[in-house]
Formats: structure tokens, C-alpha cells, sequence
């Protein structure tokens, strides 16, 4: 589907899901006005006029080709719409190169925001317009939602999880972020925003970062904070960072390739995989390579391992 | 066949509270049911107006957050759970079942009456979960229902128990349908109510114990610490959504197929036609009631399923759409060259296909990946399924009580009122509900206590479409009041139709027939030279 703007669409992606909303919308529309005005207008025709010659309506009691019809038209609607949905639905799920990155972690009630440079924040996002976003979206309680009205799309943020949404802000501006998924009291109130500034803007205050605050110094990039974790936890006795081939997989290049897995399957390497294969190392065991890593569930705080999966992006 | 009022109180005769209590006529048990799930009706209502008024104003004005959030999480429960699902199915499919295909009697009487002692523990124990009521929603998400200080596994047995009266019902009715039929009475003279019927008691009896299994899960996790669904100890949150919606959506169509089933009934009395595409709406019914089963992950396509499975649930999702367009479409055809008349059953027969369709054809932008992907836990999704499950399933059974209320009591209505209720109710319905579907698209998000300025327009319009809406249903039941106490005496067969039920006094005796009947006909003949006249 082409896209429209309209209704404050705030991305390109925005006013593809538009456009389908209004195919649907029109599709909807002109059943509803043929079904509907069929049923206003025989109930007003054949309303009964003479009560004494109410049994002499016709004995209809079906008509196949009339019928065939009516299964087969709606079937071909529905396919249709069915389509347009899935595709607009594909293009925005597939990753974009060269996004800027935002990890967001839900609590009740809150949206704590990670840079990938170490930057912090609560309840703001700020990224640069013109250029893909991805967000890696966690929680850490309960169930939360990460819902952007202004580019038609959402995500659930759910614990021991990752899960990740795009989206490519075009206009300059400040966009309301609501929690979708009902997470308790303060539901309502757990609000953040999606502040998209002018490229130039944005490098300006990225770059100033340590002036905000006096904290800055503090600030340690998150993969820098990985490489450290994942010294201290012994990782690398068992892991190559390039060339070798130890007890476990190598991991140059491994984010965001296929891994094949034991019996048969592939898994792409993506950030829910890797925290996974951190907590849960037996849930997908890489091909050729021995069942034997522990779990590092309670060694390594949410906080690491979020460290730990932005250092592994570091290493193409 | 009598057609007048025979012995004066048929069934009703008997009087005491012994006579109900432990009653094994499923006439009695069906009006039972019907009492209490109308009693649950009101107060989940209740609980509505509640959160109406409090969403006159952007901020919390009468209740705290928390307090709304029991509000929605009992309106929610009671209305599925303790209305929408028993109040078609365990009403009115106890009272016409038999009566429908020729019975004395449902095929167990006693486990009849089981089901409903059953069911009335399950509500008193979900009554004793009110000590620490429960604020999760209706859908007991874990892991906040894991988490949280309310009494879920107290709730979670209730509803438990309501879960097993359900499929008490529904193999009592399978057993009934497949057995008890009178002579003549082959599947393709089955009114299409028993249709209905059929193809629900099918999904209780398969989905049920799902639901029933999944509160144990959660009842262990939560008393026992056994970890099925929290992440921390290793179990997995999105697992309790499979289990949970893989009875939840099938249920769905519990409450929509009886509903189908009375509109089958009322159009052809009222239009004096015969059912236009008799075996494709039979057909339909068990079409949906089998594809229900394979589209719960349609309520789950923003959990981080694979965009695969999401896909793959999607195209399955619109295929329960066909059936239940070619319903839609038979109705409409049977009007065609009808006479028809507009008594209150076809008042709200007719309001149901309105209503119907809307939320018809609103599930489209829900079952399309990309703008359900928009709109998901918005309220346009309580717009969606409030014009299916209110306007559709609650209009069917006010059609099926005015329909049958003078073979239930014996008395008539007074037509007068219950039009004027008929056009509060519609124009409430439709002012409270059309203006979510605006605000959804707006992005307001369900579940919201407080909500931005920028929603305000319709929240305030919608609260003022629910007290109208409020005031239609009030007159709507004093109206059966009324009846009930001072209707003048109904005749067997005032609506002139043709199925069996209306074959009998008004109400019927507790034995249903003087003589068995002997089917020679399906129930829509009319139209045929030698029918019935006035």
C-alpha cells in the first residue's frame, strides 16, 4: 500500500499503516451501506400492509448460486485486506541499517532509558529525525506496552524477554509514548516521550552529554561496560572474540547471523537470543558445540547483560 | 395441539422454594439460571455507569486509580464469566432445548441441577474473593496476577467451578440433541437455535477445561510457588496468553452462536418466510465453532510472537469472518418479499444485525496485522468488541426474552413500553459505543483511569450515550415486571410460529407435551399454501 498522511502521521511507516487503515475503512463502509440499506429498505417494503394475507409470501428457502456468491466475495475481500495488512506489517518489522539505538526498560511506573553510550534518562527519548530508531524494549516486574499513537505502532515490554520495534521519525517534534498492557495502579499515568529533534540538534546534545548535569564523567558507554562484565565473568575462557575455535561458539560476527542449532533449526541471532543463551544456555544449543555453559541468571544483573548484548553488537 | 392456555400455571404450578431448590425440570433450572445471570447482569452494569462517571474527567475525580481498576477488572469478569457466557446457553438453552426437539427433558435432569449448584458456589466463592478484590482485568495477565496483593487463586477457583458447570451443561446438551429427539425430528428439522446450540455446547465441552486447567497453574504459582509463568524462577509470562486465549477466543463464540441461533428464530416468525439458506447457516455455525479454535493468537500479535505465527494467525483469523457474513446475508435474504411486522423480538432481531455488523466489520482493521498493530489495547478494541458481544450477543437474548417470555410465564408484554425501551437502548448503545471507536483511533489506551485532555470530547459524550442506554434497559425490565405481575394470560401461540415450543399451553406443563409430537416438517414453512393462519 502506498502512504497517505494523515491524522498527525508522524513516519513514513505511519502512513502506509494509514492507508490501510482506509482501504479497510472503505471496503467496511460499502458493506455496510449494501447489507444495511438492504435491510432498512425490505423491512420498510415488506413490512406487512394487509394483515389477512400475511401467509402469502413467497416459499424461498434458499438459492445456491446466490449463496456461492456470498461465500466467495467476502473470501476474496478478506484475502485482500489480509494482505495489505501482512505486508505494511512486514516492511516495518524488518530492520533498517544504521539505526540509532535506545534500550528502554519498563517498570511500574516508569521508562527507564539507556543510550547505547552510556547516557541515561527517565521518561524521554530523544533521537535524531531522519534516521531509523530501534528501540530494545525490556521490563522488569510485570507486563508493560511501548505505544507510539503518532507512528502506528506498539510493542509489549515483557520480563525475561527482549523484544524490539522500528520506526523512522521524519518531522522534528515531541510524540507521546503510553504504556498499553495494564500493569497495575499507576497504569494510566505511565507515560513517557519520543522527543525527535533536527540531525544537527541532536549531535549537539549528544556530544555535550557531559555538561548535563555533572554526571557525565560517570557515563560509560554500555558496550564498554560489557566488555568489562564479560571479562570479569569468565566468558572469555570458553569464548573467542575472533578466530579461535574454543568450548563455545565464536563471537565475531555473530550478532545478527544465523545460528545453526542443534537439530536441525537456525535462529537468528538477535538481542532476545543472546540474553537468552545467557540465562537459559540449554534452551538453544548451537550446532556442533557442547551442552556445558551455566546459567548466568543470578550472576549477571539485567543491567549486565544489557551491557553484555551491546558489547556482542560491537564485535562484526 | 392446544393452542390456547391450557391448565392456567403449566410448569409453574408448584409453589415453595423446595420446588425450585432441588427442581429437576430443566424449564425450572433454565429460569433459575436466568434470574441469577440477569442479577449478574445489573451489577456488572453497575460497575459500568461507575466507570462512565468516572471518565467524565481527564483526572481522578470520585474513585482512586486502584479503585477504578477493580471496577473494570469485575465488570469485565462478572459480564463474561457470570453473564454472557451462562445467561443464552444455561437460560434460555435449558428452557427450549427440549421444548425445541420434542423432549420431555433434558438427558440428565440431575446433573442438570448439578451444573446449576455448581455454578452458584463458583459465584459465592468469586463473592468471598471481594475481601481483596481483584484489579488484574478480566484476563489475569500474568505475571501481575502472579504478583499482585489481590485474592486471584480465591477468584481463579470461583471461576473454576463456573468453568465445570459449563461443561456439565454443554455434555448434557450434546447428549440431549443427539438422542432425545421426537420421532421425525432429523438433523435438518433442528431449528437453527439447536444449531447454535449444538455447535456452542461443542466448544465448551472442548475449551473449558483449558481455562480450567490454566487457574490451576496460576492458583499453583501463586500458593505454591511452582513457576509456570515468572520469568525470574524460569517460567514464561506470554505461556499464561496461549493458554488463556486459547479458550478465551473459542468462548467468544459460546456467546455469539445461541445468540445467531434466536435471530434464525425471530426473523422468519416476523417476516412470515421461510429461513432463507437453512443448512448454510447450520453449517456456518459449527464452521465457526471449529476455525475459533485456531486464531487465539490474534489477541497476541504485539507479545513478540515470531512475525510468522502473527501472520500465519492473521490470515486464519479472516476466515472466521466468511461464515459469519453468509449468516448475515441469510438473514437480510429472508426479509426479501417477507410481511413483516415489527414486535419487539423483531425490533431487537433487527437492531442485533445492525449492531452486528458494525462490529463486523470493524474486526477487519483488528485481524489485518498492520493496523491491528495500531489499534491493539486501544479502545477502539472495547468499541469492536462491545458491538459484538453487546450489541450482538446481549441483543439476541433481549430478542430471545421478549420472543419468549409468553411461553415462559404465560403472560403477555405490553408492546407499547418495551418499544419505547427498544429505542433508548439503541440510541444509547450507539451513542456510548460508535464515540470509542473515535477515541481509539485517536490512540486513547484501554484500562486508562485518568486519560489525556485531548479525549475529553468523548469520554463525555460516551458517558452521557451510557446513562440513556442505562435508562433503556431500567424501563426494558420493569416492563417483564410488569408483565410478569399483571400481563394479561398469553395464548400457546401468539407470534403464529411454527416450531414446537409454541405447540403447547403457555407456559408449558412440567411435562412439556400431552403427547409426544410427531415432526413431519422443518420449523419455517410458512409461506406454504396449507400454513398456519391468523
Amino acid at each position: 500500500m502506498g502512504k497517505i498522511s494523515a491524522f498527525g502521521a508522524a513516519s513514513s511507516q505511519a502512513g502506509r499503516v494509514d492507508a490501510v487503515f482506509l482501504m479497510i475503512l472503505v471496503i467496511g463502509i460499502f458493506f455496510f451501506l449494501l447489507t444495511q440499506g438492504m435491510l432498512i429498505y425490505f423491512a420498510v417494503k415488506y413490512r406487512r400492509r394487509r394483515p389477512d394475507r400475511d401467509n402469502e409470501t413467497l416459499q424461498i428457502t434458499g438459492n445456491h448460486l446466490l449463496e456461492f456468491f456470498w461465500i466467495l466475495i467476502p473470501s476474496i475481500v478478506v484475502v485482500i485486506i489480509f494482505y495489505y495488512g501482512w505486508r505494511v506489517y512486514t516492511d516495518q518489522r524488518i530492520p533498517v541499517a544504521g539505526a540509532t539505538e535506545v534500550y528502554v526498560n519498563a517498570r511500574q511506573w516508569m521508562y527507564e532509558i539507556k543510550y547505547p553510550d552510556g547516557r541515561t534518562a527517565i521518561n524521554e527519548i530523544r533521537v535524531p529525525a531522519g534516521k531509523p530508531v530501534k528501540f530494545i524494549l525490556s521490563a522488569s516486574d510485570v507486563l508493560h506496552g511501548f505505544y507510539l499513537p503518532d507512528f502506528r505502532v506498539k510493542m509489549d515490554m515483557i520480563p525475561g524477554r527482549v523484544t524490539t520495534l522500528w520506526v523512522q521519525p521524519d518531522r522534528p517534534g515531541s510524540y507521546q509514548i503510553f504504556c498499553t498492557v495494564y500493569c497495575g495502579t499507576g497504569h494510566s499515568n505511565m507515560m513517557a516521550r519520543l522527543i525527535v529533534m533536527p540531525p544537527r540538534e541532536y549531535a549537539e546534545w549528544a556530544a555535550h552529554r557531559e555538561e548535563e548535569g555533572g554526571e557525565g564523567k560517570e557515563h560509560e558507554p554500555l558496550a564498554v561496560r560489557g566488555e568489562r562484565v564479560v571479562k570479569n565473568a569468565g566468558c572469555l575462557n570458553c569464548h573467542a572474540i575472533g578466530g579461535a575455535v574454543k568450548v563455545g561458539p565464536d563471537w565475531k560476527g555473530l550478532f545478527g547471523s544465523n545460528v545453526p542449532l542443534e537439530g536441525g533449526k537456525t535462529v537468528i541471532a538477535d538481542e532476545d537470543y543472546l540474553r537468552e543463551s545467557i540465562v537459559d544456555p540449554g534452551a538453544k544449543v548451537v550446532k556442533g558445540f557442547p551442552n556445558v555453559m551455566p546459567t548466568y541468571k543470578t550472576t549477571l544483573s539485567k543491567e549486565d547483560i544489557d551491557a553484555v548484548v551491546a558489547y556482542l553488537k560491537t564485535l562484526r | 395441539m392446544a393452542e390456547e392456555s391450557g391448565s392456567g400455571r403449566g410448569y409453574l404450578a408448584e409453589r415453595g422454594w423446595r420446588s425450585w431448590a432441588f427442581t429437576m425440570d430443566h424449564k425450572r433450572i433454565g429460569v433459575m439460571y436466568l434470574y441469577t445471570t440477569i442479577a449478574f447482569f445489573f451489577i456488572g452494569g453497575i460497575f459500568a455507569l461507575l466507570l462512565r462517571l468516572e471518565l467524565l474527567s481527564p483526572q481522578a475525580k470520585y474513585f482512586s486509580d486502584h479503585t477504578y481498576n477493580v471496577f473494570f477488572t469485575l465488570h469485565g469478569a462478572m459480564m463474561i464469566f457470570l453473564f454472557i457466557i451462562p445467561a443464552i446457553p444455561s437460560g434460555l438453552g435449558n428452557f427450549f432445548i427440549p421444548l425445541h426437539i420434542g423432549a420431555k427433558d433434558v438427558a440428565f435432569p440431575r446433573i442438570n441441577l448439578a451444573s446449576y449448584w455448581v455454578f452458584v458456589a463458583g459465584f459465592l466463592v468469586v463473592i468471598a474473593s471481594l475481601v481483596s478484590p481483584m484489579d488484574t482485568g478480566w484476563t489475569f495477565y500474568t505475571p501481575y496476577s502472579a504478583k499482585t496483593g489481590a485474592a486471584v487463586a480465591t477468584l481463579s477457583f470461583g471461576i473454576f467451578l463456573i468453568g465445570m458447570s459449563s461443561i456439565l451443561t454443554g455434555l448434557n446438551f450434546i447428549v440431549t440433541i443427539h438422542k432425545l429427539r421426537a420421532p421425525g425430528m432429523t438433523w435438518y428439522r433442528l431449528p437453527l437455535f439447536i444449531w447454535g446450540m449444538y455447535s456452542t455446547s461443542i466448544i465448551q465441552v472442548v475449551a473449558t477445561p483449558v481455562v480450567g486447567v490454566t487457574f490451576l497453574l496460576l492458583a499453583m504459582e501463586r500458593l505454591l510457588g511452582v513457576a509456570f509463568f515468572d520469568p525470574a524462577k524460569g517460567g514464561d509470562p506470554v505461556l499464561f496468553q496461549h493458554f488463556f486465549w486459547f479458550y478465551s477466543h473459542p468462548v467468544v463464540y459460546v456467546m455469539i452462536l445461541p445468540a445467531m441461533g434466536i435471530i434464525s428464530e425471530v426473523i422468519p416468525v416476523f417476516s412470515r418466510k421461510p429461513i432463507f439458506g437453512y443448512k448454510a447457516i447450520a453449517y456456518s455455525s459449527l464452521a465457526i465453532a471449529f476455525i475459533g479454535f485456531l486464531v487465539w493468537g490474534h489477541h497476541m500479535f504485539t507479545s513478540g510472537m515470531s512475525p510468522l505465527a502473527n501472520a500465519i494467525f492473521s490470515f486464519l483469523t479472516f476466515f472466521v469472518a466468511v461464515p459469519t457474513a453468509v449468516k448475515v446475508f441469510n438473514w437480510i435474504a429472508t426479509l426479501y418479499k417477507g410481511s413483516i411486522t415489527f414486535e419487539s423480538p423483531m425490533l431487537y432481531a433487527l437492531t442485533f444485525i445492525f449492531l452486528f455488523a458494525v462490529g463486523g466489520l470493524t474486526g477487519p482493521f483488528l485481524g489485518a496485522l498492520a493496523t491491528n498493530v495500531q489499534l491493539h489495547d486501544t479502545y477502539f478494541v472495547v468499541a469492536h468488541f462491545h458491538y459484538t458481544m453487546m450489541g450482538g450477543t446481549v441483543m439476541g437474548f433481549f430478542a430471545g426474552l421478549h420472543y419468549w417470555f409468553p411461553k415462559m410465564t404465560g403472560k403477555m408484554l405490553n408492546e407499547k413500553i418495551a418499544r419505547i425501551a427498544w429505542a433508548l437502548v439503541f440510541i444509547g448503545f450507539n451513542v456510548t459505543f460508535f464515540t470509542m471507536f473515535i477515541v481509539g483511533v485517536k490512540g486513547m489506551p484501554r484500562r486508562y483511569a485518568e486519560y489525556l485532555p485531548k479525549f475529553h470530547v468523548e469520554n463525555v459524550i460516551s458517558t452521557i450515550g451510557s446513562a440513556i442506554l442505562a435508562v433503556g434497559i431500567a424501563v426494558m425490565f420493569l416492563n417483564f415486571l410488569q408483565g410478569l405481575r399483571k400481563g394479561p394470560p398469553a395464548p400457546g401461540n401468539p407470534w403464529r410460529a411454527l416450531s414446537l415450543e409454541w405447540q403447547t399451553p403457555s407456559p408449558p406443563d412440567t411435562e412439556n407435551f400431552h403427547e409426544n409430537p410427531v415432526v413431519t416438517d422443518w420449523p419455517y414453512g410458512y409461506g406454504k399454501p396449507k400454513g398456519p393462519t391468523a
